[in-house]
């Protein structure tokens, strides 16, 4: 990065420069976007030292894990696209129709133009900020991916867009890496990285771009959409919610609770958009529940777990503040029945459960986000539903159960941007399955194709020949003109003979 | 207006739309409405528009019959769940995208197809199981009525509702929360909706228009060109009197073909208009002197090579062709839509490429050529919502291509499935079974684990089982 203030002559400068690197026609090729996805895998793989000690400064993660992830899922996503790439650039055919007979119909994928891809930034005014942008995991394990926004770069690339990226300025070392080592696995003229907080971001998205891409929280995503309305720009807004969890009696409870605690504690400790927030069950199980938490917490971080190597810490003092003030609050503190302890030296909150705090609480209102698991019990089932209902569709939801009937009306009635039965983050490690929110957790989706799709328009293409020329289309309009018309709209075979033996004549 | 928008709400929240048979059934009843209805729609198209009866048939009633039966035809395979297959790694499990609706939405349609606008996304709205109001454009008052008085006879008057009125309805409207908001319109207004939405994180569709080119290349053969010529002013003045989004707009053309091209355009319009009473109206005062006023700076109007004239009681202006009317002139920076055709001349025809690739994307491009070429270069070096060549206006009557725009035209597409995909969430959801646990899943991390993990990682399940049978550590 060049010195001095990346500031509106600098925005405008580089999507300058984008744009003249797009209208080039240097994106469009095959070879120039596997190279592009090559490029970045290769760099994943030959910088992985440098990355992980980058992730070490930025977040004391239990290091060999995130790097596991982190990296190995950045290099599985190139490896899909590089995969499929082909295919999804393949124009496809559609049947066309009697009414245009002769025609032939494709519907082409083309790159937006240039895109603006952005991963969590923090504003002053508001007091909920999504950490990191999300990368789905390649099995069952779901990791908040701080280095960057790594699939939906991948998405617009193999899109054949010209991209700039804004990452996450709440890991720093990361970021900054990227940002200088990115630029030389890649053809930097249409892949830029921007590093920086607010202002930055504020003056890129006063630029116009053809898409934008965010990772966040619901207050920024706003903002970027009132900007990019300005441009009348599509936008992809990835945001969170609180994912509930509904645990019903039938289930094998020792695989429930590890389950729930992996995809709560053992993403980044809470840190992650689909961690589950909260859990609802009724109140005759919330004891067996309850127990099985212990135990499995337990035996994951012993009996001091801010002392386990396994456990992350809380990545800033902001956040960190934003929790011990949520379990502060009067109506919370005395509901905590496990954990509750945390070091401020080391940013470390252990893994917490709070039993039926009440509903009206700040900590049920907004996104946790962090190692605190509330449980709120009902008398039935049902009204675990009728809760969930009554909140904001969140990113995603969870049953546990092994009554198929349940399963079927959760699937049915529960609207959340994705759903899985019995486990918990796992269904982000599916790449045939589109990951986005709905409502206020988002709008669009992405992940393998739907990135794809994410940054590209369907332009459909229609031929026609000058045979079969219909008369009846076109004035004066006599009756039996009328006639032919009806009949050659609703597909009607004889209208089209009648038209193509060009009949009625002028 | 409270108590409408709260009972579409109500009505939406009690599950009532989620069946296949209420959506078949108010897709029948639309059916049975363009039936029964079609002379009082043809009445009201006339009274706004002065739209002939086979225009009205041909580009609105015609075209939602068709749409609706593709629709019936559909809606059970459109709403069965997709499955998708899972990663090994994950057996046992199972994974499907289940479409859901999004929930109440709100649809603003335009003036110039005002029935066909407001009841082809209405479509898709009902296909994907939504509460629905409908807020058609006050610039077609009689068209909107129609719709007003007969929607809620036909169909669930409880769950599909007609919201008249001007801008204020529209603004009062837009201060609500919607699931998803569909607009037909002007870019000015696009960008208000869209930034009204934002507030609620609302997801939006905007169908823009733009400056249709079409482009005209020479042809060997006569009766191809005339073919050419009749189906360019099929797609400007036979199309709402070139009020519509993928009309066509301004045409490029060789100078050396210039000549002949505009003889052919005069003689085919005397042709089709002997009178001008099929000809539809201009929609209003204020557009009629919008329209006036491009060609009356006289730097435009020395370009004038046939018509050029109006009335402006009976809101009528002669199909006007223009020749090279210089490019900063508004008739060239902005959207016509209206029966102004200007003839823009090029040294080459390839040269129409970089012309259109220097001004916004427009919601459709339309070439008359044989040159393969040309086609392969316009298909790869030009964007826009669509591409058709030697035809104009057909692609709209296609289910299976999408019809939307791109860039200034808007985003979002729609007709066929694409209008049931566009009022859908497509919600991912994955089912495991309590069978099969990894302990290497869950904390401490011991050594032994995380090569494990590796191998799952990289799919690499020879390593993977050699590992579990303990072959390899």
């Amino acid at each position: 990065m060049e010195g001095g203030a990346f500031d509106g002559a600098r925005a405008a400068e580089l999507t300058a420069e984008l744009r003249r690197s797009f209208d080039s026609g240097r994106t469009r090729s095959y070879e120039w976007r596997a190279a592009q996805l090559k490029g970045i895998a290769r760099m994943i793989e030959e910088k992985e030292a440098d990355i992980m000690a980058a992730l070490h400064d930025d977040l004391a993660k239990p290091q060999m894990e995130s790097f596991l992830h982190e990296i190995s899922l950045a290099k599985a996503s190139c490896t899909f696209a590089l995969k499929e790439l082909k295919r999804w650039m393949k124009p496809e055919k559609v049947p066309a129709s009697i009414t245009t007979f002769p025609s032939s119909a494709v519907i082409l994928p083309e790159p937006l133009g240039i895109a603006l891809i952005i991963s969590a930034w923090n504003y002053p005014f508001f007091n909920l900020t999504h950490v990191g942008p999300t990368l789905m995991g390649k099995w069952n394990y779901v990791s908040e991916f701080r280095l960057l926004s790594i699939d939906p770069v991948i998405g617009a690339i193999a899109a054949g867009n010209a991209v700039a990226l804004k990452p996450s300025e709440v890991s720093p070392a990361t970021s900054s890496l990227f940002a200088k080592v990115l630029p030389t696995y890649v053809d930097n003229s249409c892949i830029k990285v921007v590093e920086g907080s607010i202002s930055e971001t504020t003056v890129l998205l006063e630029q116009k771009w053809d898409k934008i891409f965010y990772t966040g929280s619901k207050n920024v995503g706003r903002i970027v959409m009132v900007a990019a309305a300005k441009h009348l720009t599509p936008v992809t807004l990835e945001l969170g919610g609180k994912s509930p969890v509904i645990v019903d009696s039938n289930v094998n409870i020792k695989v429930t609770a590890k389950r729930i605690a992996v995809g709560k504690w053992g993403s980044n400790n809470g840190q992650a958009c689909i961690a589950p927030d909260y859990i609802l069950t009724t109140k005759a199980f919330a004891k067996t529940l309850v127990d099985a938490l212990k135990i499995t917490l337990d035996k994951f971080y012993g009996k001091d777990p801010l002392e386990s190597a396994d456990l992350s810490r809380v990545v800033n003092d902001k956040h960190f503040s934003r929790l011990t003030n949520l379990l502060n609050d009067q109506n919370v503190s005395g509901t905590i029945i496990y954990g509750g302890q945390w070091d401020e030296k080391r940013l470390k909150i252990a893994p917490t459960l709070l039993l039926d705090v009440p509903h009206d609480t700040l900590i049920m209102d907004e996104e946790i986000f962090g190692p605190v698991l509330p449980i709120i019990t009902f008398e039935k089932i049902e009204q675990c539903f009728d809760f969930i209902q009554s909140k904001e569709k969140p990113l995603a939801a969870y049953l546990f159960t092994k009554d198929k009937k349940l399963e079927e009306k959760f699937v049915q009635t529960v609207s959340a941007g994705g759903i899985l039965i019995n486990d918990t983050g796992l269904h982000f490690a599916n790449p045939h399955l589109p990951f986005g929110g709905v409502g206020e957790s988002g709008i669009g989706a992405y992940h393998g194709k739907f990135s794809f799709d994410t940054f590209s328009h369907k332009k459909a293409v229609l031929s026609r020949s000058f045979a079969g020329e219909a008369s009846a289309r076109y004035p004066p309009y006599t009756q039996q003109k009328q006639k032919i018309l009806r009949g050659l709209i609703n597909g009607s075979f004889i209208a089209l003979l009648l038209a193509l033996i060009g009949w009625p004549r002028d | 207006m409270e108590g409408e928008l709260k009972e579409v709400r109500e009505a939406y929240e009690s599950g009532k739309t989620r069946s296949l048979s209420w959506r078949l059934s108010q897709l029948k009843a639309l059916l049975r409405l363009l039936y029964d209805k079609e002379d009082d729609i043809f009445k009201a198209l006339e009274q706004d528009l002065g739209k002939h009866r086979a225009e009205a048939y041909r580009d609105e009633v015609g075209l939602l019959i068709k749409s609706v039966n593709y629709a019936i035809g559909n809606l059970r395979k459109w709403m069965t769940p997709n499955k998708v297959s899972v990663p090994l790694v994950a057996f046992p499990s199972r994974a499907d995208i289940v479409p859901e609706p999004l929930g109440v939405v709100l649809i603003f349609s335009s003036w110039n197809f005002p029935i066909g606008l407001s009841l082809e996304p209405l479509i898709g709205a009902i296909s994907a199981g939504n509460g629905i109001i409908i807020k058609p454009s006050e610039l077609a008052p009689e068209s909107a009525e129609f719709l007003a008085r007969s929607v809620s006879k036909y169909l669930d008057d409880k769950l599909v509702k007609v919201i008249t009125g001007g801008p204020d309805a529209g603004q009062k409207l837009l201060d609500h929360k919607w699931d998803k908001i569909f607009f037909t319109g002007s870019p000015r207004v696009g960008r208000i909706v869209m930034a009204a939405a934002a507030k609620h994180l609302t997801p939006v569709s905007l169908e823009l228009g733009g400056k249709c080119p079409a482009i005209m290349d020479s042809l060997t053969n006569a009766r191809d060109r005339k073919i050419a010529v009749r189906r360019i002013i099929g797609g400007k003045w036979v199309a709402c009197s070139g009020q519509a989004c993928i009309g066509v707009d301004y045409i490029l053309v060789e100078e050396k073909f210039a000549p002949i091209l505009i003889d052919m355009l005069k003689a085919t319009i005397k042709k089709f208009y002997p009178e001008f009473d099929t000809l539809s109206k201009i929609i209003n005062k204020h557009h009629f002197q919008r329209l006036a006023s491009l060609i009356k700076d006289p730097s435009v109007a020395d370009t004038i090579v046939h018509g050029g004239s109006m009335d402006s009681d009976k809101l009528f202006i002669e199909p006007t062709i223009l020749l090279d009317p210089p490019l900063d002139a508004e008739i060239m920076t902005e959207e016509i839509f209206g029966p102004l055709l200007p003839v823009i001349t090029v040294k080459k025809i390839e040269d129409s490429i970089d012309f259109i690739r220097t001004r916004p994307k427009p919601l459709a491009i339309y070439a008359f050529t044989q040159d393969e070429k040309l086609k392969n270069r316009l298909v790869s070096e030009t964007s826009s919502g669509s591409l058709t060549f030697n035809d104009t206006m057909l692609q709209f009557a296609i289910d299976t291509l999408p019809f939307g725009g791109v860039g200034a035209s808007g985003f979002g597409q729609y007709h066929g499935k694409f209008s049931f995909d566009m009022f859908s969430h497509k919600k991912s959801v994955m089912r495991r079974s309590f069978l099969l646990e990894y302990s290497f899943r869950y904390p401490p991390w011991d050594g032994w684990k995380l090569p494990f993990m590796r191998s799952v990682f990289h799919f690499d399940y020879v390593s993977l089982l050699l590992r579990l049978l303990g072959l390899k550590r």
